[in-house]
């Protein structure tokens, strides 16, 4: 007779099963394909539990569903059907989904030593920069051209601020700090994301497969300005990163009487800069 | 009620007279020590602490989708400042303050303080709880851990309360220069939490002891409602976890005050201060905090599982389907709840090793949350549904959880959660089980024994109409942030559009934002609809449901000692549509066994004669 709820409990799981089938064509999906060959796995494993999580929940509202419109159905019977359960159906519906979250579980550890186990990291793997989150910007230290990263900050380190610069086609390794409060270093499209603890420094690899800039945010609540971290990855050939490390070195090194070279004359207009603005 | 004998009826006046006497006013509805005046007390507390909730919450929706804008209506009055328009700081003050309010003073109390109180007694066939001084005091706490968030709030200026989220992770809550509200006003917070703390823990040992020793004749453990399995579970994961958040809020307490030293490693130099000494860890404080806050989400959902599993039966006239296995899979959730808590805290930098061990146990947690949800199920199949308010919201209660269930899936498998953590997903994961399931459960459950604290029905109309606006207005909010989450859109931004892969996000913002705001205006029907059905709600007698509870045996609304009759228990509370009797489809936990071949003057016989003769 009055079938108005059971359509109700119905129609809402459909509008929800569409929602997500359009997401992708919408653009409310990731922000674009994993950049790198272990987020892609995370990718997979997330396909791979959508599909497990949108049967299940399919099934459970189709259950739902026709439970609700047989409970219409049965309005004019004078009882309800007297049972107090199944124990055939209960060892059922426990071991099934047990085997099935199991599974899941040992199915993920992989991808999660690689990503996080030392022992598991690529073999050649080297840090290349050090990382220092601070309210609210990423302070970056690079070893001077040609040189390994040390533990301590060395005289002819580089540093710059919230552009992260790592060649591609290789795994490289970070060295992630925090100088003040917890902060998080995530870069959605590498799948990535580090906790940055004060008092710990915590080695993050990963391995970018192709030329782009991705953005770097702040995922670890650290005050009013969390938001404003905005920081970003570059991923460049091999000989670029080189360059990119000796044009800083330059800029450095810049002691103001030097004739202008191009950098020169970039770090010049660069300093001129706040003098303008602040005339204004 | 066919069961009262005339006798029965004298005694229990006499008793009810006696209990008015000698209390004035004072005594009998403000500082009460019966459990139903201060579980009525908790719930009008619990729902004016919803909307104040809500209204933070809708500054928050109204900054993500128009951000830096002027605040319509409060905006020329909180921020003449800033010329009408929310500040950074302001932000993350509504964020850390929404969560607080919902968390330690909705959600919490409105389970166990609430319906736990109005209900335990009521259910187990006690006259009240076990130490009913000791219950009023677990209310008279609330207020000044309510007072002391009010203080957080505005001591030191809107812009300067609390900021750090409700997880308030040191080293950002230790240090007065991390924040304008890591000041004095986060030491309010803690004294505000100390004492929501203290509250539950008086309610947990009250709650306890009064079921284990309390029960009226014949409750056996496993004859006791899943509305009493919840709250006893709940109240055994409170006195087991409680300790832990107590003590970790002592240690912050003493870090930020008396210059101890748990949680702040050396060399620190927080916005230009001297650096820091000492040796800290910042890790230890998630712990302490994890080990609680995850049993605490159990707390926050297990007294609904019950309430919902007792509305359930009685709105379809089924039996619970498999009562046994819902037990132990509450008993389930409750012990593996206290070994997940590490999965907070998959990408914190503690040892990956960890990580494989709680990703394990949290998928396990997933199991006997998916045989509650089948048996609930099951207990639909095959009932003759009544399609009232109570029936709508369980079944809400059920579907919701589904998805907030579905959804831990992701954030369970390490891998995954590595990329949603701290993003949207998890706040749509647990918006669908705190409100989409626990809270819908408690309007369900507003409803339902609404006439049993009243003795009026609320209004029906009302109700349905709630619910469908609420429905509609949550998941118009809360369904997208699964694909806010799954762009990478992380929580507790101000402006996450300064962010070019963010940009596009706006439009869905803005209408999730207008769903929050039609939802918000419909609570106003049920605060409506609670209020006007007290004085023009249809009167209705014991047991409006035919419901087989002990609650309903007793008067609507029960007299000071609850029941005027000591009630007796024969069954357990689901024998709906039994064939041991056929002029109805219920049989109460009180009614005397029904003899063979049925005969309908046999439910006269006194049950009062057979009380004495069991009890
Ligand atoms: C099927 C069972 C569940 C699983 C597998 C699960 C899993 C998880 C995981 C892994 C997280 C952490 C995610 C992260 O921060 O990265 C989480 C967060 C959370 N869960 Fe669940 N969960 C389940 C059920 C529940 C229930 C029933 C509740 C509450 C009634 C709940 C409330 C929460 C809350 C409040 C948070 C977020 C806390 C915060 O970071 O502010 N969860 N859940
Ligand atoms: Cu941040
Ligand atoms: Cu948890």
């Amino acid at each position: 007779m009055n079938k108005f709820w059971p359509l109700f409990f119905c129609f809402w799981p459909i509008v929800a099963v569409v929602a997500f089938w359009i997401s992708p064509a919408m653009n409310w999906w990731f922000p674009g394909m994993a950049m790198s060959p272990l987020g892609q796995q995370i990718d997979n494993l997330f396909y791979m539990i959508l599909v497990i999580v949108g049967l299940v929940f399919v099934g459970t509202h189709i259950g739902l569903g026709y439970v609700l419109f047989r409970g219409v159905a049965h309005e004019d019977e004078k009882k309800s059907w007297f049972s107090h359960g199944s124990h055939k159906l209960e060892v059922l519906w426990s071991v099934a989904p047990a085997g099935i979250l199991l599974f899941m579980s040992l199915y993920q550890l992989d991808v999660w030593m690689r990503y996080r186990v030392k022992s598991h990291f690529p073999d050649e793997v080297q840090p290349i920069a050090e990382v220092t989150a601070r309210q609210f910007e990423w302070r970056i230290r690079y070893p001077a051209p040609g040189k390994a990263l040390m533990p301590t900050p060395q005289p002819d380190d580089l540093y710059t601020v919230n552009d992260l610069h790592v060649p591609f086609g290789r795994p490289v390794m970070i060295r992630l700090r925090s100088m003040d409060v917890q902060h998080s270093f995530f870069v959605p499209e590498l799948r990535i994301k580090q906790d940055a603890v004060p008092g710990t420094v915590i080695p993050i690899w990963f391995e970018t497969v192709d030329e782009g800039d991705f953005d770097l945010t702040c995922a670890e609540l650290c005050g009013w300005g969390h938001y404003k971290m905005r920081g970003r990855v570059f991923a460049e050939r091999e000989s670029q990163f080189q360059h990119y490390l000796k044009t800083l070195q330059a800029e450095q090194d810049y002691d103001g009487v030097r004739e202008l070279g191009s950098t020169g004359a970039q770090i010049a207009e660069y300093s001129r800069g706040p003098h303008k603005q602040a005339g204004h | 009620m066919s069961t009262l004998s005339p006798t029965a009826d004298v005694h229990g006046h006499g008793h009810e007279g006696h209990g008015h006497h000698d209390i004035g006013f004072i005594r009998k509805y403000v500082f009460s020590t019966d459990h139903k005046v201060i579980g009525i007390q908790f719930l009008m507390t619990t729902l004016l602490m919803l909307l104040v909730g809500g209204a933070l919450a809708l500054g928050v929706r109204f900054q993500l989708a128009w951000p830096w804008r002027t605040v319509p209506i409060v905006g020329e009055i909180v921020f003449s400042g800033e010329g009408g328009t929310m500040s950074p700081e302001f932000y993350t003050m509504l964020v850390t303050m929404h969560a607080s309010v919902m968390i330690f003073l909705v959600i919490i109390p409105i389970l166990a303080g609430a319906f736990g109180n109005f209900l335990i007694p009521l259910m187990v066939g006690a006259d009240d709880m076990a130490f009913p001084v000791l219950n009023m005091l677990s209310y008279w706490f609330m207020w000044p851990a309510i007072f002391f968030f009010g203080l957080a709030f505005f001591w030191s200026g809107l812009d300067a309360a609390p900021a750090q989220g409700w997880t308030s992770y040191p080293v950002l809550s230790a240090l007065k220069e991390a924040a304008p509200g890591a000041g004095i006003a986060q030491t309010w917070w803690l004294m505000g939490l100390t004492f929501v703390g203290v509250s539950s823990m008086m309610g947990s040992v009250n709650y306890m002891t009064t079921i284990i020793n309390m029960r009226a004749p014949g409750m056996t453990l496993f004859r006791m409602p899943l509305t009493i399995w919840g709250m006893f579970i709940t109240a055994i994961l409170q006195a087991f976890a409680l300790p832990v958040l107590t003590a970790a809020g002592f240690m912050l307490v003493a870090e930020r005050v008396l210059g101890f030293n748990f949680f702040v490693p050396g060399g620190l130099i927080v916005n230009d201060s001297d650096p820091t000494v000492g040796g800290g860890q910042p890790l230890l404080w998630q712990h302490l905090f994890w080990f609680y806050s995850h049993p605490a989400v159990y707390i926050m959902l297990l007294p609904a599982m019950g309430m919902v599993s007792d509305m359930l039966a009685a709105q379809v006239r089924k039996p619970i389907f498999g009562y046994k296995p819902m037990v132990y899979s509450m008993a389930a959730i409750a012990g593996l709840g206290f070994i997940v808590w590490g999965h907070h805290m998959f990408t914190s930098g503690m040892n990956p090793a960890l990580g494989m061990t709680f990703m394990i146990s949290t998928m396990m947690i997933a199991l006997p949350s998916a045989v509650k949800v089948f048996n609930w199920i099951g207990t639909i199949w095959g009932g003759k549904v009544r399609f009232n308010t109570v029936m709508l919201n369980c079944v809400a209660f059920i579907s919701m959880f589904i998805v907030g269930g579905l959804s831990g899936i992701w954030m369970a498998s390490v891998p995954t959660d590595i990329y949603f953590h701290d993003t949207y997903f998890i706040v749509a994961h647990f918006h669908y089980v705190l409100f989409g399931a626990t809270l819908f459960g408690c309007f369900g459950a507003i409803q339902y024994w609404y006439p049993k604290m009243f003795g009026r029905k609320m209004n029906e109309t009302a109700g349905k109409l709630h619910f469908l606006l609420t429905f509609i207005g949550f998941n118009g909010t809360f369904f997208p942030m699964h694909m806010l989450g799954i762009a990478g859109f992380p929580r507790r931004y101000a402006d996450p559009y300064i962010h070019p892969y963010m940009e596009h996000l706006m439009p869905m913002n803005r209408f999730m934002t207008l769903c929050a705001i039609l939802m918000g205006l419909a609570q106003l029907i049920l605060i409506g609809n609670f209020i006007l059905s007290y004085f023009t709600g249809e009167k209705v007698g014991r047991n409006p449901w035919q419901a087989n509870g002990l609650e309903w045996s007793a008067p609507s609304p029960p007299g000071h000692g609850n029941f005027d009759i000591p009630p007796v228990v024969y069954r357990g509370p689901y024998e709906y549509s039994s064939p041991l009797i056929d002029d109805r489809d219920y049989l109460m936990q009180t009614d005397l066994p029904p003899k063979r071949p049925v005969e309908k003057e046999q439910d006269n016989t006194s049950s009062n004669d057979a009380a004495e003769g069991q009890g």
